[in-house]
């Protein structure tokens, strides 16, 4: 290997080690100056959209960066800059409906969302009259979303037992690929197979329980994922240790595994159950709809607060669009809350992996 | 350093030990006291459950399709209309899903090519690009995105966002109109794009969860070689991240697909249903199997609803395949599942 000296001073004029940058705030400002001049031209050529300003200035970020950087910095770094303005601007395109959604539901929905509104039914309140509320429509699904916990946490528990404790061999992986399966099921389908067998062949009527049915067979793959990965997380010498101390497998199970794994277990839980609690298309199927007050889930058809969302916009007055907002803002407090609780759960009870 | 050659090998671990007779088989598997044997039954029995339910699906579904298509007049693949009750043709029943099958394939065609680039975008920002202390709080935001419920995004697909389209498709119709395909004659916004579009948000956190575990796995090495031959950091995702995770992305992309085709109530709170084929992605018109069955169920005949299932059934065989074959190719790659995304 030949060595390369260097001479000082020498060929630094001819190959700089340093190429010249952009200096650092340079992508602040291209931000803000297409920023402005999208307002600008949104203003001038009277666009009355808001998402048309925001593509202007987003492709205008993108364009004026590279060309900068192209003619300062040369074509690699141009490409570099390229990609990493790309990237951000992807970011924001994804948190703007985000920011927005969130901002217009609560903003539409604390016109009629009071007490009156979370105690009472719609009963005999007509579409395009004012009042009403969601009463019947939370204990709907409440009860629907309990009884679908009672049917989905025990099998799905114990299919994660299996596939983590015992499960070697070809049912193991049957059961892991279709459970991964099973989460892609449509939620319409799954309320459709409910509608077949339950209301179509058996004869039943539409209630909350043939509801709760349909929304436990969602559930139940996510039960099982999440319990699984949970599971996997004990520390083998856990297991070990009480093996060795004679303890049966089964006991093991129950006293040491599940107890070690349980806060990871609950926020699996109540991740499926903040998820099926917002699926409106097997309740549509099944539950059929009841602007009463029916606590009885398994007599007849049911409230259910997405169902209620749905059926309130599609009664196409502004009072039905209030009321829509309205439990859209309960459904989605209700689901956000429940999830910010689950991943409270997760970090003060993660199991100890350390060492 | 010494390196000692003469050190037995580590202890195999317990699981690695291979049973030989079946007593000790059956000790391996702990079955052998009554508590343990009904508990190993208990669960082995729950994961057969899961099967079963599967199982029961498809045939129960297959079984009142079968009642449906007997008596169907039109040809179920090619017939352009959704007539069970037979209105128009003398009382027989006449349906068929190719209408259902274009808004489908189209809406979910136009949710991929949104969604799946903006989502390998911040898959890459969360794991190449953001602050080291942003990225945590960012993938929050991503799950945020995930758990509010479609009839949510519908509400707010229908009220916020369409109104808001009338201004873009008017200039993709100036500009793009010759092309048939983004023709825009005015009025609400109620069509296959504003669907695609609304299908791209809500398809966005899976493919993100899903791209973003994988270009974590990519081998430190790879990205440092590249790095110590001078590459930038797009030249450094280029050449390492994205063929490592080619693989991944595609699978996201279809488990994304998945979502997108069974999505339901948001579609059909978004979409004016028009049970036509229409070139123009930007006019109203077009429905998709879920939508369909969700806006057809409450005025549909015993006879209607077995129609509905049939295309119900159309619906979980190719959802179905889409997952299976996402899920196969993920599972080539053992170390991460995108299950739990």
């Amino acid at each position: 290997m030949s060595t390369v000296t260097i001479k000082p001073g020498g060929g630094h004029d001819t190959t700089p080690l340093k190429a010249a940058r952009l200096p650092r705030w340079t992508p602040y400002a291209v931000a803000a100056g297409s920023l402005a001049v999208a307002v600008g031209i949104g203003l001038a050529a009277g666009l009355e959209s808001r998402m048309q300003w925001g593509l202007i200035a987003a492709v205008l970020f993108v364009a004026v960066s590279y060309a900068l950087a192209a003619r300062v910095e040369g074509t690699r770094q141009a490409k570099d800059r390229l990609a990493t303005s790309l990237v951000w601007v992807m970011f924001l395109l994804a948190v703007v409906p985000l920011a927005s959604l969130i901002y217009e539901t609560v903003e539409r929905g604390v016109k009629v969302f009071d007490g009156y509104f979370l105690s009472h039914s719609m009963g005999v309140v007509a579409d395009d009259e004012p009042g009403g509320g969601i009463y019947h429509a939370i204990i709907g699904t409440l009860e629907q979303v309990g009884l679908a916990c009672v049917i989905a946490v025990p099998i799905g528990l114990l299919t994660a037992i299996y596939l983590v404790e015992y499960g070697r061999g070809k049912l193991a992986k049957t059961v892991t690929f279709f459970v991964d399966v099973m989460t892609g099921i449509p939620s319409i389908v799954a309320g459709l197979f409910v509608l077949s067998f339950w209301i179509l062949i058996l004869g039943f009527d539409s209630s909350g329980w043939a509801g709760a049915m349909a929304l436990s067979i969602l559930m139940m793959p996510v039960v099982v994922r999440s319990t699984e990965e949970m599971l996997k997380l004990v520390p083998n010498e856990l297991r070990e240790a009480s093996l060795a101390l004679g303890v049966p497998k089964w006991r093991t199970i129950l006293k040491v595994v599940l107890p070690t794994a349980i806060g990871g277990i609950t926020t699996g839980v109540m991740l499926a159950v903040a998820r099926i609690a917002g699926e409106t298309a097997p309740v549509l199927l099944l539950v059929w709809v009841n602007p009463f007050i029916n606590t009885n889930p398994f007599d007849g058809p049911q409230g259910s607060l997405p169902l209620y969302i749905y059926q309130q916009y599609q009664s196409g007055t502004q009072a039905g669009y209030d009321r829509a907002w309205a439990a859209a803002l309960a459904l989605i407090s209700f689901i956000m809350i429940l999830n910010l609780v689950a991943r409270g759960i997760a970090r003060w009870k993660a199991p100890k992996t350390g060492r | 350093m010494d390196i000692p050659t003469d050190t037995p090998p580590p202890p195999s671990h317990v699981e690695d030990a291979k049973p030989t007779t079946p007593e000790q088989k059956r000790a391996a598997r702990g079955a052998t006291r009554p508590g343990d044997r009904i508990f190993l039954g208990l669960s082995r029995g729950s994961g057969i459950v899961l099967l079963l339910i599967m199982a029961a699906v498809a045939a129960f579904l297959a079984y009142r399709a079968s009642v449906a298509l007997a008596d169907n007049e039109g040809n179920f693949l090619t017939t352009f209309e959704w007539d069970p009750a037979g209105v128009a043709h003398d009382g027989k029943p006449y349906f068929g899903i190719a209408v259902l099958v274009f808004g489908t394939i189209v809406s979910s065609i136009i949710a991929l090519a949104i969604a799946v680039p903006v989502a390998i975008g911040i898959a890459l920002f969360i794991s190449h690009y953001a602050p080291r202390k942003l990225a945590a709080p960012i993938a929050y935001v991503i799950d945020l995105l995930a758990a509010v419920p479609s009839i949510v995004y519908g509400l707010w697909g229908a009220l916020v966002v369409a109104p808001n389209l009338t201004g873009l498709y008017s200039w993709l119709d100036d500009y793009f109109g010759w092309t048939g395909v983004f023709e825009y004659e005015g009025g609400a916004p109620r069509s296959l794009m504003t669907v695609g579009i609304l299908l791209a948000i809500m398809i966005l956190p899976i493919i993100t969860n899903v791209s973003r575990e994988v270009f974590l796995q990519v081998p430190k090495m790879h990205e440092e070689a590249a790095l110590a031959l001078g590459a930038t950091r797009w030249e450094v995702i280029r050449m390492s991240v994205l063929p490592f995770g080619r693989s991944g992305i595609i699978s996201a992309s279809m488990l994304g697909l998945g979502r997108a085709l069974g999505e339901t109530i948001a579609v059909a709170t978004v979409l004016s249903p028009n049970f036509v084929i229409n070139a123009s992605v930007l006019d109203y018109g077009g429905g998709t199997f879920a939508q369909n069955i969700a806006s057809k169920f409450s005025e549909a005949s015993e006879y209607g609803r077995d129609a509905l299932i049939a295309s119900g059934l159309v619906l979980f065989v190719i959802t179905l395949l889409v997952n299976g074959a996402a899920r196969l190719i993920i599972a080539r790659r053992k170390e991460y599942s995108g299950a739990n995304a």
